[in-house]
């Protein structure tokens, strides 16, 4: 039987790259996202071209009272799913963040909060049918605190230790958990960012994180360098860390 | 936003702009009422007509949105290049109606520019293909528009550039193929006589047909060349096992921007006359793949980085079958004589008008030239050479020109009048224009 997986927040370019990499390795899609509207000419375009089940489902992390209902919403539009990724993250900008309560609540709670509150129901979910897998994007920005981001880093280190539990959880019932930790990819949320460097594209990280799924791997850094140059900025001590402005 | 510096596929003008990549369909025209804007595709026309100070880019709506295998149609975002719209559409056995010689461009600028292609002698330009366009138009509403509907806004979109709106969705009228393969015979001809000649023999005869002249040959050798005829192969003449085998990604490109003086009368002399000699026979019958029939120069991506950081100017023009032999031969001998060099010299036969109101192709033949450009100088020679094609009834194609002047343009196009009231019902504020529109007087 064709296995099918969920991917939430579906409409980012690392989403559709990730869905289009999944539909040649034969999935069926379920795509979630806020105004899945615009997703019509994607999931018809992947269609057209792969004979493949597409469906779409309206959903937002940030609408909590929604999240514990999500894995039967998807089961009745589509039907039962072998893997979820989660991928929807906001950045917002710090100068903004810094200030106001509305934007500090909306980072943290979509890039924590929301996400936390979705994976452990998919977590249930797999769980009750003792199969499954998941996919969840962090990001290196949670891997040591900095002036420039730091509500989104603590938020996306918090769901790094998050899914580190899960994993920790899940592994006797051999339901599969990947943690992703991403560069910099070309993608809308950092156009027009300046002092990018090394970036990728998301096709190449979409590669890379089906495979290291594929291959039950823990932990992923995409592009691979940046295990090694988020190694030297953790080795950093705090004493001279905190007076640097990375 | 991000600024980028732009240029054509000529590299001629080259500007800083402003890109916004529309993510959605309504995101292609956006709020500011005031601000001028350009659609750009995939920049593959030559000159400016894809620039502009501030450009919304297609390259993110590239989806197939609908295929009827029965009618053959297939309705497509714009920003949809040829050679993803071949990859879908060749194993379900269909190809292209139309297409230009590389096939990396967008369907929306393709219809923009109204393509011909190989065939224009019998099927005419892509516009003849177009069931139904859908655009925004610049008070962001969304219409269709088609030979029954809107007929006027749907002629006026058809070659018009990008200036009437944003075109979002092309339905387009696919062509039945057998395989992925082509019939073709290669006829060599000694010089301009002969091959106009023979031009006149096959056009009956054959659906695609092109010819090339080597330019630099002169007196007795003036155009010189070969005549390509092509058939799409029946099903009995070609390979069996791949019989949809597509175009090859990846292959070589050209890393960097090569010294300006690459292409000199020398290297070009050179190059023409090896081409011409390559073929001994008179004439030649092969099989070949339509990757390198319809395209041979995308074998090498960014092949125009040998013409060097100045880039060069694609000259192309059409004149009337009365009186257009003569002209063209005098054209070719004031290159020939002027000692412009012109790396890749086209000449073909057009057909039946398609309607568009700024459409280019005409009945009669044009000829395509490339053009280094190392010396400024050969513009206002070019210049020279525009007034005796207006002179003649003839025109200059808005998607490959740089230098075109406002004058000779209105001259040229007697249907402008007509395109101008469209442009202001639809876009009473100009917000579509380019450097192209803004050079010839459109907007």
């Amino acid at each position: 039987m064709k296995k099918r997986a969920l991917i939430l927040g579906a409409k980012s370019a690392i989403a559709r790259a990730i869905a289009q990499r999944l539909v040649s390795d034969g999935y069926d899609l379920v795509l979630a996202a806020r105004q899945v509207d615009a997703l019509l000419p994607f999931a018809t375009d992947i269609r057209l071209r792969h004979q493949c089940q597409v469906d779409l489902i309206e959903f937002d992390a940030l609408d909590f009272d929604t999240l514990e209902h999500l894995p039967q919403r998807v089961e009745r539009t589509a039907g039962p799913f072998d893997l979820s990724v989660l991928v929807f993250g906001y950045l917002g900008k710090q100068e903004d963040t810094g200030r106001s309560t509305e934007e500090m609540l909306k980072v943290l709670n979509a890039n924590f909060t929301g996400a936390a509150v979705t994976l452990g129901h998919l977590a249930n979910y797999f769980e009750q049918r003792n199969a499954g897998g998941i996919i969840g994007i962090g990001s290196v920005a949670g891997d040591r605190g900095r002036q420039s981001n730091f509500f989104y880093g603590a938020a996306k280190g918090g769901l790094g230790l998050f899914l580190q539990g899960l994993r920790n959880r899940l592994a006797p019932c051999g339901i599969h958990v990947l943690t992703v930790k991403p560069g910099f990819v070309d993608t809308p949320m950092t156009e027009g960012l300046d002092g990018l460097f090394l970036v990728a594209k998301p096709e190449k990280v979409a590669n890379d994180i089906v495979r290291a799924y594929n291959r039950k791997r823990d932990v992923l850094y995409t592009p691979f360098f940046w295990r090694w140059i988020m190694f030297i900025i953790r080795s950093i001590p705090e004493r001279i860390f905190k007076k640097l402005s990375l | 936003m991000k600024s980028e510096i732009h240029s054509g596929w000529g590299l001629h003008p080259r500007i800083e702009t402003r890109v916004v990549r529309a993510r959605q369909a309504d995101q292609l025209v956006d709020g500011h009422p005031d601000a001028s804007l350009l659609i750009q595709g995939a920049r593959r026309s030559y000159g400016d007509a894809c620039l502009a100070d501030r450009v919304i880019s297609t390259q993110l709506l590239g989806h197939l949105l609908e295929f009827d295998a029965e009618r053959g149609l297939i309705r497509c975002e714009a920003g949809i290049t040829l050679d993803v719209l071949i990859a879908f559409i060749a194993p379900r056995g269909f190809f292209l109606p139309v297409t230009p010689g590389t096939k990396f461009p967008t369907i929306g600028g393709c219809v923009a520019a109204d393509v011909h292609g190989k065939n224009h002698h019998k099927e005419g330009s892509i516009g003849f293909f177009v069931e139904e366009i859908e655009l925004f138009l610049a008070d962001r509403s969304r219409v269709c528009c088609s030979r029954e509907e809107r007929s006027e806004l749907f002629w006026a979109t058809i070659g018009g550039m990008g200036l009437t709106g944003a075109i979002y969705a092309v339905t387009l009228r696919l062509k039945k193929v057998e395989n992925t393969y082509m019939r073709t015979r290669t006829l060599k001809t000694r010089n301009f006589d002969e091959l106009c000649r023979h031009f006149e023999e096959t056009q009956q005869e054959y659906t695609y047909s092109v010819a090339w002249i080597d330019s630099l040959a002169n007196g007795a050798h003036l155009g010189r060349g070969s005549l390509i005829l092509g058939e799409h192969a029946t099903a009995d003449q070609a390979p069996t096992s791949k019989r949809f085998k597509l175009h090859s990604t990846g292959g070589p490109s050209v890393p960097f921007f090569f010294p300006s003086a690459t292409l000199n009368g020398l290297t070009m002399r050179l190059f023409n006359t090896l081409v011409y000699h390559r073929q001994i026979r008179q004439q030649r019958d092969a099989t070949v793949h339509y990757d390198p029939y319809f395209y041979p120069l995308d074998f090498v991506r960014h092949w125009n980085r040998i013409y060097g950081k100045r880039g060069f100017l694609q000259y192309q023009f059409a004149v009337p079958f009365d009186g257009g032999r003569t002209l063209m031969g005098d054209i070719l001998q004031r290159i020939a004589q002027r000692g412009v060099a012109s790396f890749l010299t086209v000449l073909k036969t057009l057909g039946q008008e398609s309607g568009g109101l700024l459409s280019f192709p005409i009945p009669g033949y044009t000829l395509a030239l490339d053009i280094p450009l190392r010396d400024p100088s050969v513009i206002s020679f070019l210049q020279d050479i525009t007034r005796l094609v207006v002179r003649a009834g003839g025109r200059i194609y808005l998607a490959k020109d740089a230098i075109l002047q406002r004058a000779d343009f209105e001259a040229m196009y007697p249907r402008l009048p007509e395109f101008k009231r469209v442009k202001r019902a639809c876009d009473p504020h100009n917000r579509f224009r380019s450097l192209q529109s803004e050079r010839l007087g459109l907007t």
